[in-house]
């Protein structure tokens, strides 16, 4: 197929219709996703039917893979497991990347200032993500900087064992790591909302607080979903955070994948990343009834 | 010009000839003494490349290769997952396999790797018994698990089943191999050591560790469970689905009353947990608890009355290998045996497959420390010159055959490895 060659000769005996030079026009972002969207999961979802023995995999048809994935108490502990950290992140990173958003936009007042600040913000982006979430480790950790500061300034007698292999760990480094998901978007929308609504509400006798309930927060929810979409993504596919901060202790949906594929059970591994996707698609799914981004945007 | 071109013509030519004649010259002095006397220009051509966990693959192995037999060798170090699904899924991509034993029962049957003529391996009656015969003296009783000479020797050179006789036919070479324990901080710990149920001892609460590599950390788990009395294993390195329930039982009830600390995955992992004082005891490596000491922190690596649980690792060869990168590789693993490598890695703690050969490259102060279990005179450097125990240390768990002769188990790979995996799994997210 040559769709270069074939809208050349009909540019030259005819006008195309505009049907058909849509169809030009979306071609090559067919071929893209096509060929490295769709067809990958399609091979995923085929190889979750597969059979599988210690070093090998091979075709087969067989529902054991997702009877035992949709039956064990392990999956269904873990996905509570990982919408716990998912919606914990979330509420804390959508209050600090709201707030921060707000700041940079209502407070800051010069352009330069705010594109500076911004800047600012982006800083820890230019280490490794994993080298962000390890620094953690010998902050937190028992002996680490902040139970010493902790005991030295009297606060606490013991060190904190929570502070670091924890639950709280995994949820600390998930918002540190994904806060500017969720203020980049926010910041977006907030910076084209008209201040004149602003004035406006002003005028008509709105507090400050109802500024921000009727006005900014309706205004600004494109910009909080698409930042919740990233984090919410982001959180169910994670493993290593997960890994690293809990000390191996906690099990989530993307570790249990990570362990099938090092044990060489792809077709494991398949069916439940398929579960996987499904379970965040609906997640989106209901996000996006929420909102319509496209009206929006 | 046109000079120029036919003189590098004749050159080449008379290069190429020359180059099969030596070519022919070498595989008969390989065949016949197999000694690497003679080297052909084209076998310096060849590239051999290996790869393997980290605790063998070492540069400079390769870099004496290349210094003593000509040709290169590149190396992958990789963790032992990787290297699981590497020799059964991607047989293109090396021509030796440095894999353990285990690993070895896993993968043989997807035909990657063929089997080796011993009788081409010079030092093949020096290797030490446990990989031949199972026994390491004649009176040896040979410990549960995986034991290496079960998965040691097939039928023959296309052979798929593993035979229970020296059959002349080897799967992998043995290279390295060692003992494991648990590590403790003595420092933290202040008292005697002695059992395995020290583990899940609840004084140690929240500073215990083990290993989230299921094969290994099970036969950890089971021989805690054991020695506390409260499972009875036919055979640790198989075990029933019963036996791995009420195992799996107890570990996860001792993690829900918070007994651990974290599980690691990758020795940088146990050492950091050690050293920052997170763990004061746990499963861990030799050359971890050696990691751990280098940076002044005690730590044991504690015998205990049970036993070791015990693993090794060998060369395989891949079976695209033919022709002369066969004989090369032949070459690189009489090579290997001949003392070395041996000696260099017995000065980190491993244990040689002919420790015979590798006393010749090692100092009697440093085989008295290492294999005798004697008690050092100066102090012990390791391989890259920094010093590892000073003048008057006993090495943990005292000499070669106190320490090998104490193996309970080796790592393994069981019938019911699926079932046991997800137990593990489930462990892990309980």
């Amino acid at each position: 197929m040559a769709p270069g060659a074939a809208s050349k000769e009909t540019a030259v005996s005819k006008a195309p219709s505009p049907e058909k030079a849509s169809w030009f026009l979306v071609s090559p972002l067919v071929l893209v996703l096509g060929v490295f969207l769709v067809l990958p999961i399609l091979t995923i979802v085929t190889v979750s039917f597969w059979d599988y023995n210690e070093y090998n995999f091979f075709p087969a048809f067989i529902l054991e893979n997702y009877s035992y994935l949709l039956t064990s108490q392990v999956t269904l502990a873990t996905y509570l497991k990982t919408f716990k950290f998912m919606a914990l992140t979330w509420v804390f990173c959508a209050v600090i990347g709201f707030t921060v958003a707000y700041f940079l936009a209502f407070h800051v007042r010069s352009l330069p200032m705010q594109v500076v600040l911004f800047l600012i913000c982006t800083v820890p982006f230019w280490t490794s993500n994993i080298i962000r979430m390890i620094s953690w480790i010998p902050f937190l950790g028992r002996n680490g900087i902040a139970n010493s500061t902790l005991i030295s300034a009297g606060v606490i007698d013991e060190p904190l064992e929570w502070l670091l292999f924890s639950d709280f760990a995994v949820v600390l480094a998930f918002v540190h790591l994904y806060c500017l998901f969720m203020v980049v978007p926010i910041f977006n929308t907030m910076m084209r909302i008209d201040r004149s609504l602003i004035e406006a509400a002003r005028d008509a006798g709105a507090s400050g607080f109802q500024i921000l309930t009727n006005v900014i927060i309706p205004l600004t929810k494109p910009g909080i979903m698409i930042g919740s979409i990233f984090v919410v993504t982001l959180v169910m596919g994670d493993f290593i955070t997960v890994r690293f901060m809990s000390g191996g202790q906690s099990a989530s949906v993307g570790r249990v994948i990570s362990n099938e594929i090092a044990l060489l059970q792809y077709p494991a591994a398949a069916a439940s990343a398929v579960v996987l996707l499904i379970t965040v698609l609906i997640m989106i799914g209901i996000m996006m009834r929420f909102v319509d981004i496209r009206k929006e945007l | 010009m046109t000079t120029g071109t036919g003189k590098t013509r004749i050159n080449r030519r008379s290069l190429l000839k020359g180059a099969a004649a030596t070519a022919g010259l070498a595989v008969g002095a390989g065949a016949v003494t197999g000694f690497p006397t003679v080297w052909a220009q084209n076998i310096k051509n060849v590239t051999l490349r290996q790869f393997g966990t980290g605790v063998s693959n070492l540069n400079e192995v390769a870099a004496k290769v290349k210094e003593d037999l000509g040709f290169t060798l590149e190396m992958t170090a990789l963790d032992s997952d990787s290297v699981t699904q590497r020799a059964a899924t991607q047989p293109k991509s090396f021509d030796i396999a440095d894999i353990e034993y285990w690993i070895c029962k896993k993968v043989w049957g997807a035909g990657n790797l063929q089997a080796m003529d011993t009788s081409k391996i010079k030092n093949y009656d020096k290797i030490v018994g446990t990989f031949r015969s199972g026994k390491l003296t004649p009176d040896s009783v040979i410990a549960q698990g995986t034991a290496p000479h079960t998965v040691g020797f097939v039928e023959g050179p296309e052979g798929k089943t593993f035979v229970d006789n020296e059959s002349g036919w080897m799967t992998l070479i043995p290279t390295i191999y060692n003992a494991d324990t648990l590590g403790i901080r003595p420092d933290l710990i202040g008292r005697l050591i002695e059992s395995w149920t020290e583990l899940l001892n609840p004084e140690f609460k929240g500073k215990a560790s083990i290993l989230d590599i299921s094969s290994i950390g099970i036969m950890d788990a089971a021989m805690v469970c054991e020695a506390m009395g409260e499972v009875q294993y036919g055979d640790k390195g198989n075990m029933t689905k019963e036996e791995i329930d009420k195992t799996m039982a107890i570990f996860t009830e001792a993690k829900k009353n918070g007994q651990f600390r974290a599980f690691w995955k990758s020795f940088d992992e146990s050492v950091n947990l050690m050293s920052s004082g997170e763990v004061v005891i746990q499963s861990m490596w030799s050359p971890a608890i050696t990691a751990v000491r280098s940076k002044g922190i005690p730590c044991v690596y504690q015998p205990l009355k049970e036993g070791y649980r015990s693993w090794g690792g060998g060369l395989g060869l891949s079976a695209n290998l033919s022709g002369i990168e066969l004989d090369a590789a032949y070459e690189y693993i009489n090579w290997y045996l001949s003392g070395w490598v041996g000696g260099f890695l017995m000065r980190q703690g491993y244990y040689s497959a002919v420790p015979e050969t590798s006393k010749n490259f090692m100092t009697e102060d440093e085989w008295g420390y290492w294999f005798e279990g004697k008690t050092a005179q100066k102090d012990i450097v390791n391989p890259q010159g920094k010093v590892m125990e000073k003048a008057g240390a006993v090495r943990d768990g005292g000499s070669f055959y106190d320490r090998m002769g104490a193996v309970a188990c080796w790592n393994a790979v069981m019938d019911e490895n699926k079932y046991m995996v997800r137990k593990w799994n489930e462990f892990i997210a309980a």
